[in-house]
């Protein structure tokens, strides 16, 4: 059961061959077990997780439930939920228990029915690309304990890929969802900017930020994101679309499909054996009747450089409300005010986190403006034209999600320049606010390789059929870590 | 470009972040090695491109001026620091 997939496990509890309770009960036991050397959750309450496996049991039995009414999920500890400490990986949060639901959150409960088995662990507040700044400790990667499970939805990548949870909510601003996904063998999605609500959801950077599902596989991702997605008039940038289906897709065929090969992915940089599975998958699309063109996005190499302007521009004054006065951690001795806040903020926040509000505070001040926020807005303008001439030319653009594969706790974390480069390829769909996915198209060293596909606005239908249809011919993404029985 | 140690300093007081002499020392190294990074833009020839500021081109919505959400102030108080009467307690500003 454990290894089941969503709509095996939705099948399983409508023909109440096991209620939620019992298959919430399973993953507890197994977080219970499992969790303290892998450290993926940062909270767990089993009480309050089994009252909804008791709730969902109820809607079962009255014939009221949704498709995954009483399948258990993790819930990244970014998405506030009422009544749960909702921490962002900060010290800063470390006691704040949320008084109200985050969109997302409410719709997967109230509507959806599924049961939050805990919050998982993540860089402090988004910011990092392994789990290393989270205030909990770092997440170790079932694949290899000593390697990190990329970041900053590190905890909910572990948590699926160890099997602690069917599957989870991630968020993703530079390639928080994609980069973990590849790095632990799963399945993860980043919708187009505006499909999932960000009310509730901690902000970082609020140009950028998306939440989405991560999973075992593209059709398990999709049923995760109907419950997920959805106008939100508490939310000012979400978009009031037609409802869809995003399993109404999987199974088309994919002849005809033309993909397109950027050419600045698929040139230095990238570690071989990444590279090499890579181009494995390519030839297998070309078996299932897909033709490859290459394209090119110029401006890629810029935006590394344009999102470390505009992210941290954005978290700078998003992070100011942290400021021991409404909410969150106090230092326990001041003076003045000003003092409570400098001393507040210099305790609650970690070096990373300090750093980025640094940039961000420099780029916006007087007389660097123009220098670097709008060169960089002006940059991401180009970058976003990029990616629309290349759709002139495909469906679908395709190559590596990481340059490499998981890498080793510590090796990374004293050098910030070379953990940003870790998102090369996952940045610029970002700025250009495009959906995007990473896939497991096979291993380098033992370790998962991550395939990303990009699709064009709202093409979170093709992508998930183009996904999909992979998983059907391979069998990459049921691979499981040796050691997580 | 390269931040003196100075800058730093001032930057961390406008962000209200208290920072010592040997922190501050630790971050300048680090932040100019992220600035050395972002420099790479300023090589690019961005006149006459338009700024994006956003995704997606939207117009700000509005609402109706009228209540919409219920009174929870006891409960968003119950996260705060310290409160008294319905209000939020911070050190006394005006001698």
């Amino acid at each position: 059961m454990i290894h089941a997939s969503l709509k095996e496990l939705s099948q399983a509890l409508a023909a109440k061959k096991i209620s939620s309770v019992e298959l919430s009960t399973l993953f507890l036991d197994r977080i219970e077990r499992l969790n303290p050397d892998l450290n993926a959750f940062v909270t767990v309450d089993r009480e309050k997780s089994l009252a909804m496996a008791r709730a969902a049991d109820a809607r079962i039995a009255a014939g009221t439930a949704g498709p995954l009414t009483g399948i258990p999920v993790a819930q990244k500890d970014i998405f506030c939920a009422e009544g749960w400490t909702t921490t962002c990986g900060s010290k800063m949060l470390a006691n704040f228990v949320s008084p109200y639901d985050a969109t997302v959150i409410r719709k997967m409960h109230a509507e959806a029915g599924l049961v939050s088995l805990g919050k998982t662990n993540m860089d402090e507040f988004a910011m990092g690309s392994s789990n290393e700044t989270s205030y909990f400790g770092p997440v170790k990667n079932p694949w290899d304990r000593a390697r990190v499970p990329g970041g900053s939805s590190g905890g909910s990548a572990a948590a699926v890929a160890a099997r602690l949870a069917p599957a989870a909510t991630g968020t993703d601003t530079g390639g928080s969802i994609r980069q973990p996904a590849a790095l632990c063998n799963l399945t993860g999605l980043k919708p187009t900017y505006g499909v999932v609500s960000r009310y509730g959801m901690i902000a970082f950077a609020s140009s950028l930020d998306q939440g989405g599902p991560m999973a075992a596989s593209a059709e398990d991702c999709a049923l995760l994101l109907n419950t997920m997605v959805g106008f939100d008039e508490r939310d000012s940038t979400s978009l009031d679309r037609p409802a869809e289906d995003y399993a109404r897709d999987l199974d088309k065929p994919l002849n005809g499909l033309r993909i397109g090969l950027p050419k600045e992915f698929f040139g230095e940089g990238c570690d071989a054996e990444v590279m090499a599975a890579v181009r494995a998958a390519i030839a297998e699309y070309e078996k299932l009747g897909a033709t490859c063109v290459e394209v090119s996005l110029p401006n890629s190499h810029l935006s590394v450089p344009a999102y470390y302007v505009i992210a941290p521009a954005e978290a700078s004054s998003n992070l100011s409300r942290f400021d021991g006065v409404r909410y969150g951690y106090r230092a326990p001795e001041y003076g003045n005010l000003d003092d409570m806040y400098m001393k507040s903020r210099a305790q609650g926040f970690g070096a990373e986190v300090k750093r980025r509000i640094l940039i961000g505070t420099y780029v916006l001040s007087h007389g660097y403006y123009d220098a670097y926020y709008l060169q960089a807005q002006r940059i991401r303008r180009l970058i976003a034209n990029d990616f629309v001439e290349a759709f002139k030319q495909c469906d679908v653009i395709i190559g590596p999600t990481s340059p490499s594969t998981a890498f080793k706790l510590g090796e990374k974390a004293a050098d910030p320049v070379q953990m940003y480069l870790s998102d090369i390829y996952t940045i610029a769909v970002n700025l250009a606010g495009l959906p995007g996915m990473s896939i497991p198209c096979g291993f380098a060293g033992g370790l998962p390789v991550g395939l990303q596909l990009i699709g064009n606005y709202f093409a979170e239908n093709q992508l998930l059929n183009v996904a999909h249809r992979y998983q059907q011919a391979t069998d990459w993404h049921a691979r499981r870590p040796e050691a997580i029985a | 470009m390269s931040l003196t140690l100075e800058q730093v300093k001032r930057i961390a007081h406008l962000a209200r972040i208290e920072t010592s002499d040997a922190e501050a020392l630790s971050t300048q190294g680090h932040l100019n090695g992220i600035f050395q990074l972002i420099e790479q833009m300023q090589a690019v020839d961005t006149s006459g491109i338009e700024p994006m500021a956003h995704a997606q081109d939207l117009g700000q919505r509005l609402r109706d001026d009228a209540v919409s959400e219920a009174d929870r102030r006891a409960a968003y108080q119950s996260v705060a620091p310290e409160t008294e009467a319905g209000l939020y307690l911070v050190p006394k500003v005006i001698e």
